[in-house]
């Protein structure tokens, strides 16, 4: 009887255990799978050495043509076979993809496409592979071709590199001007203030009720996007930034509040899209491909690579978009001093630490920078190159809007090259969800001290 | 007395081998049945014994997926499980869970008690056709469900159409209720599971009792009471713990639906463990909150089954 009813209990309890596994399970089902494997294969493998490239997959072929063309006339193809293994997954699950995959040697890919901001993390972490060596004889790298502010950012303090920068940003307000001309308003727009942001969209949302005024990324499911194409762009422009001086989080302070107060007037007022467009992981996408070029959004505040979209190569061209679109800097708060503001960010291409064909790799990795490659895919992807010698080139050059967001890099500012920044920046993404669905600037800003006193620790935070 | 006891050796002697025999016999098959039991065995604990013992060891580490955290696995005692009960968010997605299961719970069982007790004694062809409609949300896959869901109550979708005929205002009931929506999203997919175990439990109830009671001039709503539900009240109690234990798991669909926003609306356990875990990369938190989870579990069975034995 006894043992029995000692063999019942233990059933039940591993019963119980089972099914709560099963939950934790189906995440990992989740995360798991759905990588596409489009191989660029030459016919017959024979002896050759096999590397492959992954990089995010978010709907558009600018990536994977790029790494299909730099293949198809590479000069090593007969020794050198390229396998092209994007991942398709919403930004955040990206990164935790990645993360897995460099963990083991079965996994690892030989290039990786990392964003600058998460390479601090997995540096931190040894997932990622000293490039110095490498660079060494690189010519380019070593001549100025490459910016410099953008070398310095993947250089650590010993020297090493763990990136080659692949393209840069900038970020700003850009405008439909069709919509701007049927609400009578100036068409060569350059608010000065968060306030002239807000009462523009007051008299868009007043002569065209149909029309959206505003977009900012503001979810947790647009991930990277909402912190730093919102909230960042906003706290730059207060004149303060994530980390104060000694380095620290600030985790409370006048001007995130003004930062929230700002986002909580757009969507209070109306101004916003609606929640069920803009809290999903395709809400950059449905700004950029399909409401601005529609006429149903008048202002949108997002980075240079929207444009890639619009070229005939893009995932939504518009021809005409070099007359209809129109972009502003992002004003200071109060107009104060240096006016405008904008982030910078950008993707590094990196080898990773379990790579057993680093050579081979660094080799293909330096043929996709070659200029001609290299240009035609930074064309394509709409964003601005990191080789100075790019920007010399016609067709690059001749770009819509390429000069003016090109002069934005003066002063713009980079997320701090901090390894807790990829947690902090997720729960910069929960504060703002908060404030866009509801919860008060205060309240939402405790959450963001709570969440990231509990990541990063209390010797680690500051209030201000 | 000693011839007695002589005569009598030769007639025990055999039985007790007899009984040796038996006792070897006994041993020999127990030993087969273990040895044919040793292979489930050892893929339970390969892959589930091993897995649970590791998440409860992790949950004690500074696990990471990025980071210095990644490079150093240190063992740092309690400081998860602290930082846990300091953390709002817990305490958030813990109400939240609370009120999902509470709210998937009861409209799980009423509605599949219902439609058990109105399909009772109806004719086959009936039952063969109305059962397999309800049985359709529960073998769809989770994801199915999400998807179908998610269209169903979308902002364009097809309850919008719906109200939209019929000149009513349109709802962003993913938004504006997303509680609710998700909720009502859970009951369509577990409903079929209570009807079934409901249909069994009522098919089971004699039915001469029920006339018994008629005859004794109870009405229909007094045999059920007092009748047809303490015949199936322990149907009623296994339901509820299996009904419980599956909802507190549930991820794939508040994921694909809400992603546990807007805010913190329908942030639960498993989508706040997913978060820590895999979108702010922190392994050992998460599991932690997975532990937690299965607290919850434990307790919440162990309450229902001390209630089915006191009934």
């Amino acid at each position: 009887m006894k043992l029995k009813k000692l063999l019942a209990t233990a059933l039940a309890v591993t019963m119980t255990m089972s099914l709560t596994a099963c939950g934790n399970s189906a995440t990992t089902a989740d995360t798991a799978g759905e990588t596409q494997d489009s191989t660029a294969k030459a016919e017959d493998a024979g002896e050759k050495t096999k590397i492959s490239i992954t990089f995010r997959d978010d709907g558009s072929t600018v990536l994977k043509d790029w790494f299909q063309n730099a293949y198809d006339t590479y000069p090593d193809k007969d020794k050198i076979d390229v396998e092209i293994s994007p991942i398709t997954a919403s930004e955040g699950d990206y990164f935790a993809k990645i993360a897995l995959a460099l963990q083991s040697e079965d996994t690892a890919p030989d290039i990786v496409c990392e964003d600058t901001f998460q390479l601090a993390s997995d540096v931190a972490a040894g997932y990622l592979a000293d490039l110095s060596p490498y660079l060494k004889d690189y010519t380019e790298w070593n001549d100025g071709t490459y910016y410099g502010a953008l070398v310095d950012g993947v250089t650590y303090d010993d020297g090493s590199v763990y990136g080659v920068p692949y393209c840069t940003d900038t970020r700003g307000l850009w405008y439909n001007k069709e919509v701007f001309e049927a609400a009578g308003l100036d068409t060569e727009w350059q608010p000065k203030t968060w306030q002239d942001v807000i009462d523009t969209c007051a008299v868009i949302k007043e002569k065209c009720p149909d029309v959206v005024p505003f977009w900012c990324n503001s979810g947790v499911a647009t991930g990277e996007a909402t912190s730093m194409q919102t909230y960042e762009m906003l706290l730059y422009g207060t004149g303060e930034q994530l980390l104060d001086e000694n380095d620290k989080w600030i985790v409370s302070s006048e001007n995130i509040l003004k930062s929230l107060n700002f986002v909580n007037t757009i969507y209070s007022q109306g101004y916003g899209p609606s929640l069920s467009k803009v809290l999903n992981g395709e809400a950059g996408n449905t700004s950029s491909r399909e409401y601005l070029p529609a006429g149903k959004l008048a202002i949108s505040l997002d980075g240079y690579w929207i444009t890639g979209n619009y070229k005939d190569t893009g995932a939504a061209p518009w021809p005409e978009y070099e007359e209809k679109l129109g972009i502003a800097a992002m004003p200071t708060t109060e107009g104060q001093d240096p006016g405008s503001v904008t982030m910078s960010g950008g993707w590094a291409l990196s080898i990773p630490e379990l790579s057993d064909q680093k050579d081979a790799a660094f080799d293909f990795l330096k043929y996709c920078m070659s200029y001609d490659v290299y240009k035609n895919a930074i064309i394509a992807q709409g964003n601005i190159a990191t080789r100075t010698d790019i920007s010399s080139d016609e067709t690059y050059s001749s770009q819509p809007f390429m000069e003016k967001c090109t002069s934005f890099l003066d002063g713009a500012f980079y997320r701090p090259r901090n390894s807790q920044y990829s947690t902090v920046t997720t729960h910069i993404q929960t504060m703002v969800e908060s404030v866009v669905s509801g919860t008060t600037p205060e309240d939402a800003m405790a959450q963001y001290k709570a969440d990231v006193t509990n990541s990063v620790g209390e010797e680690n935070i500051v209030e201000k | 007395m000693q011839q007695l006891k002589a005569s009598g050796t030769p007639f025990l002697y055999p039985k007790k081998e007899e009984n040796m025999n038996k006792k070897q016999n006994e041993v020999y098959v127990e030993a087969k049945k273990s040895v044919l039991l040793v292979p489930a065995i050892i893929l339970l604990i390969v892959f589930f014994v091993t897995p649970i013992i590791l998440t409860v060891y992790y949950s004690f580490t500074n696990l990471a997926l990025s980071g210095e955290n990644a490079k150093q696995l240190k063992f740092i005692g309690f400081s998860n499980y602290i930082s846990m009960f300091k953390d709002r968010t817990v305490r958030i997605s813990i109400v939240n869970t609370l009120i999902f299961l509470l709210g998937s719970l009861i409209g799980q069982q009423v509605l599949g008690f219902a439609i058990a007790l109105l399909m009772k004694n109806k004719n086959k062809v009936f039952r063969g056709i109305i059962g397999p409609i309800f049985l359709a949300g529960w073998i769809m896959p989770e994801v199915v469900v999400a998807l179908c869901c998610s269209t169903f109550f979308g902002d364009e979708g097809t309850l919008n159409q719906i109200f939209a005929f019929l000149h009513l205002p349109n709802v962003e009931f993913l938004y504006a209720i997303p509680m609710v929506t998700v909720i009502l999203a859970n009951v369509w997919h577990g409903t079929a599971f209570s009807m079934m175990n409901f249909q069994s439990a009522l098919d089971g109830v004699p039915s001469d009792i029920e006339e018994a009671a008629r005859v004794d001039g109870a009405n229909r709503f007094q045999t059920m009471i007092r009748i047809i539900l303490p015949c199936i009240k322990n149907t009623i109690a296994t339901n509820t713990m299996l009904n419980t234990l599956s909802t507190l798991g549930v991820f794939g669909l508040i994921y694909m639906m809400t992603g546990g926003g807007p805010g913190t609306s329908t942030l639960t356990l498993p989508i706040f463990m997913y978060r820590q875990a895999f979108v702010s990369q922190q392994l050992g938190y998460g599991t932690a909150i997975s532990m937690l989870l299965l607290v919850i579990g434990i307790i919440l069975s162990v309450f229902y089954t001390r209630i089915m034995k006191n009934n």
